[in-house]
């Protein structure tokens, strides 16, 4: 783990001082990750002024939920996103070459191409959550819970990234697969999960258990109560779906690889 | 002991067709079957056929990229498929086609990021780097960028990227492919001198038959799945019918020569091919042009190494 | 004809792509279910916000999701390959062609934009209609205009892309500005929010821009919002933004090809 931990490292190393032999590229492309990432609150904002609450929520608490969103598939994007590069690893024959390594194969897609300008997702994110959370009377336990929901936010979307890039191992140009699951997941966390139907609201809770990420520790760090009546429990159980999903992920690579082995192509 | 190890290896693929707009069929395709061969510590070994004849399926079960359908298969006594990343340390590989260099970063850094992915331990990093670097001369490109090497620079900073953590076999898929004489020569010296001196295995796939004519002890010529030839280079002219060819340069513009025991194979202005069986002797051929017609110059080219292929394909 | 045999032969290299079509189906679709329902929320609580029912709003979220690909929203399309062949040198050939370089990649670029309405654009639609009930086009005069509406949307799209592209001749590396171009046609074209939701002066510049083509005009020709002569009103505003951002084109390869020629290619 360690070993691999600092493979990584050494890897994504490379690959920023790389992209910083062209700096006015690599600053174009932080700043515009940064415009392009910010656009849906600008969405929610102008929403705002139609309306002052949106399914019992006020701007800042949107805010809120849209900071929490963005950090927990910001965090995953930078350090795995490119998990969805499979597809054309596999075709370029990149991946044979990774898997003469004695490097963990995840472990070198995932560094593979490493971009720091995706820490903008993170830093626009975090930007808006530090101004939702001004309004949020914060205590101990709150603050202990958005700690563990900011990591296991990170661990969900790590998942569903590799996840479901393991589809490219079967049909490697279906990358965009994926992204109904990592971008559109955290694009629907951006609202509150009630204005959801009930259908969506329990399948994201035990099927895919996106819903963990952030609506319900923020529902306990804002004080609200989930209108679909699920059990306050849940509010807390948010490193149970992170565990369950590395579980989840483990099985789904492992299997992914293995038909790449007895495949080949 | 030997350290690679292969027998009765087979690879099937399942192939599915799509033939009208619903229907499919699925059918099985013998990438590699019926393989056995094994290699010791310190061979130099070709590995040729034409396309699609298995090779990469090979190569890739022998780094456990792929697993092998049945058979038995042992590289440096590990289990390929399911030992891949402890195979991997001791094992290189070299790709002609595709670079492992960071393309924007001096070969340096691409170096050190080797040191720290095999874990090789700074003073022997070291020692590696100087040696390789004094051995295939890229003293001054260390801090160059990569985009800027010309090919044989960058196949020769490949070839030490694969090197750094001592490998007991390198595998080389076509390392010569695009480079110039020159770099071609220097390559083939620099792998007989590693094979020499630091007793690495060589394992050689190419279709540059020189390549395997400079380096290779041995040649397994495989086709259709299958090795068809197994043994020393110079065994390779034996089989098959190999002939040599007479090349005659008259003084004058002439129809086809006929001598007994050759056969004109080709004609262009006043210069002419005569081919005879490369056991045959040469001088009675040669005696009876010369009786027989105005004769300006006079060569014999031996077989051809890759007629004499293309016969065992054929015949195979 | 060889504009048609153009746009065929770019609409069939498309349709190879049938995994990745697929893909990009499933995940249009998926976006567009969360954004359904974000939208009802928004109307439930507003309704009559930017004079749209909450059908036409859903309506407009499911065409909206159909024009990203159509008009190529994230860049992509001839145009990307335009840009390569600068980069790489190989578009002296092109200059040389006695074909106008414009119009073949113009044609082109049609053939793929008709492709991606087709599958793209048509598929969600229908199971836009299927689970959401959508509108169909306000009247004849509607559906027509649409039709026009939307060639004229890939026109105008086509030669801002291609004005991106050909930025390629004077900087080194133009994904940053490739990177700026997708974000404004994200941000301003009505694709996150209704242009008519924007309030005030802002409001008014932004519907005034040539992005507004893209999905604002398309979709409110659409819902039957412009009758008689304000319809004339709506395509001739993005006819005119289609004709001089194609005069601009023309002169940018104009003085692109005087450079090439000086330059040697």
């Amino acid at each position: 783990m360690g070993d691999a931990l600092a493979a990584y490292v050494a890897i994504a190393r490379l690959w920023v001082r790389s992209s910083l032999e062209y700096p006015a590229s690599f600053w174009a492309m932080t700043v515009g990750s940064l415009l392009s990432t910010g656009i849906d609150f600008v969405g929610i904002w102008v929403m705002f002024s139609h309306l002052t609450t949106y399914g019992g929520f006020d701007l800042r608490q949107m805010g809120f939920l849209y900071g929490t969103s963005q950090l927990a598939i910001g965090l995953a994007d930078l350090v795995v996103g490119n998990v969805e590069r499979i597809g054309m690893q596999i075709r370029l024959g990149r991946l044979d070459a990774m898997m003469s390594k004695p490097v963990p194969l995840l472990v070198q897609i995932c560094a593979d191409q490493f971009a720091l300008r995706r820490i903008a997702r993170i830093v626009q994110g975090g930007g808006v959550l530090i101004w939702a959370g001004w309004a949020v009377d914060w205590t101990p336990a709150r603050a202990g819970v958005l700690v563990s929901m900011l990591a296991c936010g990170g661990v969900i979307f790590f998942g569903l990234f590799v996840s479901f890039s393991c589809v490219q191992f079967w049909t490697a140009d279906a990358s965009e697969f994926s992204n109904a699951f990592t971008y559109g997941g955290a694009s629907l966390l951006e609202y509150p999960l009630s204005v959801f139907p009930k259908q969506v609201a329990l399948g994201l809770t035990f099927i895919l258990p996106i819903a963990f990420a952030n609506w319900y520790p923020s529902l306990f760090i804002l004080g609200k109560h989930d209108t679909t009546g699920l059990p306050h429990w849940l509010e807390l159980a948010s490193p149970v779906a992170a565990l369950v999903m590395i579980l989840v992920t483990s099985t789904a690579w492992r299997f992914g690889v293995r038909h790449y082995t007895s495949t080949g192509s | 002991m030997s350290l690679i190890d292969v027998r009765d290896l087979a690879r099937t693929f399942v192939v599915r067709r799509r033939n009208g707009a619903l229907t499919r069929s699925r059918s099985e395709v013998r990438a590699v079957h019926d393989l056995t061969f094994s290699i010791g510590a310190g061979e130099m070994v070709g590995y040729i056929g034409p396309n699609g004849a298995g090779k990469s399926t090979t190569i890739k079960m022998l780094t456990g990229i792929l697993v092998p359908s049945s058979g038995r298969l042992r590289v440096a006594e590990l289990e390929p498929s399911r030992q891949r990343t402890e195979l991997a340390r001791r094992i290189g590989v070299v790709f002609g086609q595709r670079t492992t260099l960071w393309w924007d970063l001096p070969l340096r850094d691409s170096f050190e990021l080797l040191q720290k992915i095999y874990r090789v331990d700074a003073a022997r990093h070291r020692r590696n780097l100087e040696e390789y670097v004094e051995l295939l001369d890229l003293g001054d490109l260390l801090d160059t960028p990569v985009r800027q090497l010309s090919l044989g620079q960058r196949m020769r900073g490949d070839i030490t990227a694969a090197l750094l953590h001592d490998p007991e076999i390198l595998y080389l898929d076509e390392p010569t492919i695009g480079l110039d004489v020159i770099s071609k020569g220097r390559l083939r010296e620099f792998l007989r001198t590693l094979n020499a001196e630091r007793g690495t295995t060589l394992m050689l796939t190419t279709h540059d038959l020189q390549d395997i004519e400079a380096l290779c002890d041995r040649v397994i010529v495989i086709d259709h799945g299958t090795a068809v030839f197994d043994g020393p280079l110079g065994d390779l002219h034996h089989r098959g019918e190999s002939r040599r060819t007479l090349v005659v340069d008259l003084v004058d513009e002439a129809p086809p020569i006929a001598v007994p025991g050759a056969e004109t194979r080709k004609v262009e202005g006043p210069r002419q091919w005569l081919t005879f069986p490369a056991g045959a002797s040469a001088a009675p051929i040669v005696a009876a042009v010369a009786a027989s017609y105005d004769v300006a110059d006079l060569s014999i080219q031996e077989p051809d190494i890759e007629d004499v292929i293309r016969q065992i394909y054929a015949g195979g | 004809m060889l504009y048609a045999a153009v746009a065929v032969r770019s609409f069939r290299r498309y349709s190879t792509y049938t995994a990745a079509t697929l893909a990009g189906i499933f995940t249009n679709s998926v976006f567009g279910l969360i954004y359904s329902y974000a939208y009802i929320e928004l109307w439930r609580a507003a309704p009559h916000a930017g004079g749209y029912t909450t059908t036409d709003a859903v309506t407009y979220v499911w065409l909206g999701q159909s024009m990203i690909m159509t008009v190529a929203m994230w860049s992509g399309g001839t145009t990307d390959d335009l840009n390569e062949r600068i980069r790489t040198g190989d578009v002296s050939i092109d200059l040389y062609r006695p074909v106008p370089v414009l119009w073949w990649y113009y044609a082109g670029d049609l053939g793929r934009a008709t492709y991606h309405f087709l599958t793209r654009g048509l598929a969600p639609s229908l199971i836009g209609l299927v689970l959401f009930h959508i509108r169909g086009p306000a009247t004849p005069a509607a559906a027509v205009g649409f039709a026009a509406s939307v060639f004229l949307a890939v026109t105008v799209s086509f030669a801002i892309r291609f004005l991106v592209a050909t930025t390629a001749f004077w900087v080194l590396d133009s994904s940053g500005i490739r990177l700026m171009s997708a974000i404004l046609s994200m941000a301003l074209s009505g694709m996150v929010l209704p242009l008519n939701l924007v309030p005030g002066v802002a409001g008014t510049i932004v519907n005034a821009l040539p992005w507004a083509s893209y999905v604002q005009v398309p979709i409110d020709v659409y819902l039957g919002r412009h009758h008689g002569t304000d319809l004339l009103a709506a395509l001739g505003f993005q006819a005119l933004w289609a004709v001089v951002l194609l005069g601009l084109c023309g002169w940018v390869l104009e003085r692109a090809t005087a450079k090439v020629v000086v330059q040697g290619g």
